[in-house]
C-alpha cells in the first residue's frame, strides 16, 4: 500500500490498508505514591483503561477527546516513550512491548512523533540543521556530508529554505518550527507518525498551511498517521476514520463520514454538538446537547460506564454497573455503549436516527 | 455605529505603542469602535494582532507599563478614561468594567481561598461589609453554577477544575454589576464541552446582568454563536466590523476572507486541500507603507503597497479598511 491509496481518503472512501499496528487491551497506569523516603503505592491513575483498535496501513486515524482522557499517553505508549502497564503494541505482527535497546531503536526509526508545541520540543541551542540531521546521526545513517544533503533535502521538502540551516530556531515562527519538526519526523523514513495536536500552538491562519502539508507528505510517502487532536474540524477534515476517547477508553470508533454524520454515543454528539461553527447562521439552527459537570477523575473512574455521571440518557441499574465492551454494532463501526449495543434496547437504530440517544433526555438550548 | 446616547463605550483613534530594541511597536494602530449597553461584541484576530492590548488599555493595564505610550480616548459613558483623575478611573475600572482572562490557572491568586478573592471587590467598590460580601458572593457562585457554592468558599483555587476556576472568575467579574465585561480568550484554555457551557453562562449572564460583553477570541466559531457584531483585527488596526451574520456570510475584507476559508467547518463538505492565507503575519515593529495585509493578500494592487485603506462605510451598518471590498461583493476569490 502506497501514496496511491491515501489519495482517495480524501472524500471519505475506505481505505482498504491492512493492519500496520494493532492495540490489545493496552492499559497505561500512572502510580501515585505517598511518603518521601519509604514511597508506598496508594493508587493510580488510569490513563490509557483497556484499548484494543487497529490502525491500517495508509490512513489517517483520528484519536480524539477531552483534555485528560489519554489520547497523548496512547500515542506516547504506542511509540513505547512511555511503558504500557500491560497489553500488546504490535507493529506488523510483532510486538513492541517487550522490546529493548538496539531491536527497539531499529523499530523507532519506522515510527516517529510530531509534537504539538514547536516552540518546546525543538532544542533551542541547536541549529536547526543538527536538529533535523540528530536521529540520522543516532540511528549511524550515511556519512556527514550524505546528511548534510538529506538535511537539505528534508528542509526543501516541508517548505523550508536549505540555505537557513545553520540558525536557531528562535529565528523562525511557530509554522516554520512545526515544519522543522516534520522534517525531523520524517528524518529517518518513518512509514507511522504520531501527530500530537500538530497545530493546537498555531495561529489560525497557519494551521491551513500545516494541515495542508501533512496530508501532502502522506500522499508523497505513503505515511500512516495516528492523528491526536481536541478540534473536531480539523479531524474531519483530515483523517479517514476517528476513534473518540473518554477516560482512558474508546467510545466509538468509525469511519469518518459516519461518525460525523450519524454520532452513536451519547458521548460523540455531546462532543461534536458543543463545537463551535463560525457561521451565524448554522449556530441558531443547531440543538446543542450541553453536557454537565467535568470529566471525572482517572484515579477514580466512575463504575460501569466511565460516562454515565455526565450521560444524559444513562440508564440506572444498567449503565452505573455494568462496563461496555466496544462492540462492532455494524462492519467497522464500533460502540461501547449499553444503549446502542443491548439487544433489548430500544435506542438500537440510534445510529441511523441523528441524535436519538440524547433527544430526550438531553438539555436542548 | 450607535448614537452617542447610546454609547457605553467608544474608542476613539485608539494607539498603543511599546518601545522595544527593535523601535517601536505599533501594538495597537488608530482602533475606533463602539459598543452599546448590553450588546455581544466579538473581536477576533490571530496572536499579536493587538486584540488584547486593546482590552488591556481598556481596563488600564497597559498604562502602567513603564514603555507603553497610550494615545486616543476611550469614552465610558462619556467620559475620557485616559484623561480622568486616577481616583475616578478606580471608580470605574474593577466596578464598571471587569475583565475575565484567557487562563483561570494562572489569573487566580493560589494562596488566597475563593472567599477572599470574590469579597474583596465587594468591600472595595460597594463598601459591604464583609458578612454581606460573602452572602453575596454564595449567590454570584450559585449563579454561575458551582454546586454547593456555600460549603466551597473556602476552598482554595487548586480544589477546582479548569472549568469551575473559569466559572470563579466570571463570579468574581460580575460580582460589582459591571456595565462592561472584557473577556479575553474566556474558553481557550478550556475542554470543548467546557467551553460550550462557559460561553452559555456569558450569554445568559450577560442577558439578566444587562452587561455588554466584548469578547476577545481567534476563535471564530466563538464568537459565531455569541456575538451580534464582530470587529476583526489585523496588525494593530481593526480592518472590518459589521453584524455577525452578514459579515460570516458575505466577508468585505480579504484578511476575513481567508480566516473563514482557512478553517475546516462539521457544517459543510470536506474538501481536498483548505486555502491558506499565505506568508506571515507582519513584524509590528517594521510595518509596511500601505495596507499591511497587503503581502498576505490576493486582491492587493500598487494603490494598497502605496497608502493606508482608512475603516470606511461600506453597507448599512458595516465598515471595511480595504480598497477592493466592492471586488469581494461581486465574488472574488483567491486562487
Amino acid at each position: 500500500m502506497t501514496g496511491a491509496a491515501a489519495t482517495g481518503s480524501a472524500t471519505g472512501t475506505t481505505v482498504a490498508g491492512d493492519t500496520l499496528i494493532r492495540l490489545e487491551d493496552l492499559r497505561v497506569h500512572f502510580p501515585i505514591t505517598s511518603g518521601i523516603v519509604f514511597q508506598k503505592k496508594v493508587g493510580a491513575v488510569h490513563a490509557v483503561d483497556g484499548l484494543t483498535f487497529d490502525v491500517r496501513r495508509g490512513e489517517t486515524l483520528g484519536l480524539v477527546g477531552e483534555s485528560g482522557c489519554g489520547k497523548s499517553t496512547t500515542g506516547r505508549a504506542i511509540l513505547q516513550l512511555i511503558r504500557p502497564t500491560t497489553g500488546r503494541v504490535l507493529y506488523e505482527g510483532g510486538d513492541l512491548a517487550h522490546l529493548r535497546g538496539r531491536r527497539l531503536r531499529e523499530q523507532r526509526k519506522r515510527m516517529q512523533m510530531i509534537f504539538q508545541d514547536p516552540y518546546a520540543s525543538l532544542n533551542s541551542r541547536m541549529t536547526i540543521g543538527d536538529v533535523i540531521g540528530e536521529p540520522l546521526l543516532v540511528h549511524k545513517m550515511g556519512g556527514k556530508a550524505w546528511r548534510k544533503a538529506e538535511v537539505r533535502r528534508l528542509l526543501e521538502t516541508v517548505g523550508i529554505n536549505p540555505n537557513t540551516l545553520n540558525r536557531y530556531p528562535h529565528e523562525f515562527s511557530g509554522g516554520q518550527r512545526q515544519r522543522i519538526g516534520i522534517a525531523r519526523a520524517l528524518a529517518v523514513g518513518p512509514n507511522f507518525i504520531v501527530c500530537d495536536e500538530p497545530i493546537s500552538a498555531l495561529d489560525v491562519s497557519i494551521r491551513a498551511q500545516i494541515i495542508n502539508l501533512l496530508r501532502q507528505l502522506q500522499r508523497e510517502l505513503g505515511l500512516t498517521y495516528l492523528f491526536i487532536a481536541h478540534d473536531l474540524s480539523v479531524v474531519r477534515h483530515i483523517c479517514d476514520r476517528v476513534a473518540v476517547m473518554y477516560l482512558g477508553r474508546v467510545v466509538e470508533l468509525a469511519e469518518n463520514a459516519e461518525l460525523y454524520d450519524a454520532p452513536m454515543h451519547p458521548y460523540t454528539q455531546a462532543l461534536l454538538s458543543a463545537v463551535p461553527i463560525p457561521d451565524p447562521e448554522a449556530e441558531g439552527r443547531r440543538r446543542p446537547v450541553v453536557l454537565t459537570g467535568d470529566v471525572p477523575s482517572p484515579v477514580e473512574p466512575p463504575s460501569g460506564c466511565h460516562f454515565h455521571t455526565r450521560c444524559p440518557a444513562a440508564r440506572e441499574g444498567l449503565c452505573d454497573v455494568e462496563d461496555p465492551s466496544l462492540l462492532e454494532v455494524r462492519p467497522g463501526r464500533w460502540a461501547a455503549c449499553h444503549l446502542i449495543t443491548a439487544t433489548d434496547s430500544p435506542h438500537i437504530r440510534a445510529g441511523e436516527d441523528d441524535f436519538a440517544v440524547v433527544a430526550e433526555g438531553g438539555e436542548t438550548a | 455605529m450607535g448614537v452617542v446616547g447610546n454609547t457605553l463605550l467608544r474608542l476613539t483613534d485608539l494607539t498603543v505603542d511599546f518601545a522595544s530594541q527593535e523601535g517601536m511597536v505599533h501594538a495597537v494602530n488608530r482602533v475606533s469602535l463602539d459598543v452599546a449597553p448590553g450588546e455581544l461584541v466579538g473581536l477576533v484576530g490571530e496572536s499579536g494582532c493587538g486584540k488584547s492590548v486593546t482590552a488591556g488599555a481598556i481596563i488600564g493595564l497597559t498604562g502602567m507599563l513603564p514603555n507603553a505610550t497610550v494615545s486616543g480616548s476611550i469614552e465610558f459613558l462619556g467620559r475620557d478614561l485616559l484623561t480622568l483623575p486616577e481616583v475616578e478611573v478606580r471608580a470605574v475600572r474593577g466596578r464598571e468594567i471587569s475583565m475575565i482572562f484567557q487562563d483561570p490557572v494562572t489569573s487566580l491568586n493560589p494562596v488566597l481561598s475563593i472567599e477572599r478573592l470574590m469579597t474583596e471587590g465587594l468591600e472595595l467598590h460597594l463598601g459591604m461589609s464583609h458578612a454581606d460580601a460573602v452572602a453575596r458572593s454564595i449567590e454570584l457562585l450559585d449563579e454561575v453554577g458551582i454546586p454547593k457554592a456555600a460549603g466551597r468558599i473556602r476552598s482554595y483555587p487548586h480544589q477546582f477544575s479548569g472549568g469551575m476556576r473559569q466559572r470563579v472568575m466570571i463570579a468574581i467579574a460580575l460580582s460589582c454589576n459591571p456595565k462592561l465585561l472584557l473577556a479575553d480568550e474566556p474558553t481557550t484554555a478550556l475542554d470543548v464541552t467546557i467551553q460550550a457551557q462557559i460561553l452559555r453562562l456569558l450569554r445568559k449572564l450577560s442577558r439578566e446582568h444587562k452587561a455588554a460583553v466584548l469578547v476577545i477570541t481567534h476563535d471564530l466559531g466563538v464568537v459565531a454563536g455569541m456575538c451580534r457584531r464582530i470587529l476583526v483585527m489585523y496588525a494593530g488596526r481593526i480592518v472590518e466590523n459589521g453584524p455577525a451574520k452578514s459579515l460570516f456570510a458575505r466577508p468585505h475584507h480579504p484578511y476575513t476572507v481567508g480566516l473563514l476559508k482557512s478553517v475546516p467547518r462539521l457544517n459543510e463538505p470536506r474538501r481536498e486541500t483548505l486555502q491558506t492565507i499565505s506568508g506571515l503575519p507582519p513584524d509590528l515593529a517594521h510595518l509596511p507603507p500601505g495596507c499591511a495585509f497587503a503581502p498576505r493578500c490576493f486582491l492587493a494592487t500598487d494603490e494598497c503597497w502605496a497608502a493606508e485603506p482608512e475603516l470606511e462605510p461600506t453597507e448599512e451598518g458595516r465598515l471595511s479598511a480595504c480598497f477592493h471590498w466592492e471586488t469581494l461583493r461581486e465574488g472574488a476569490a483567491p486562487a
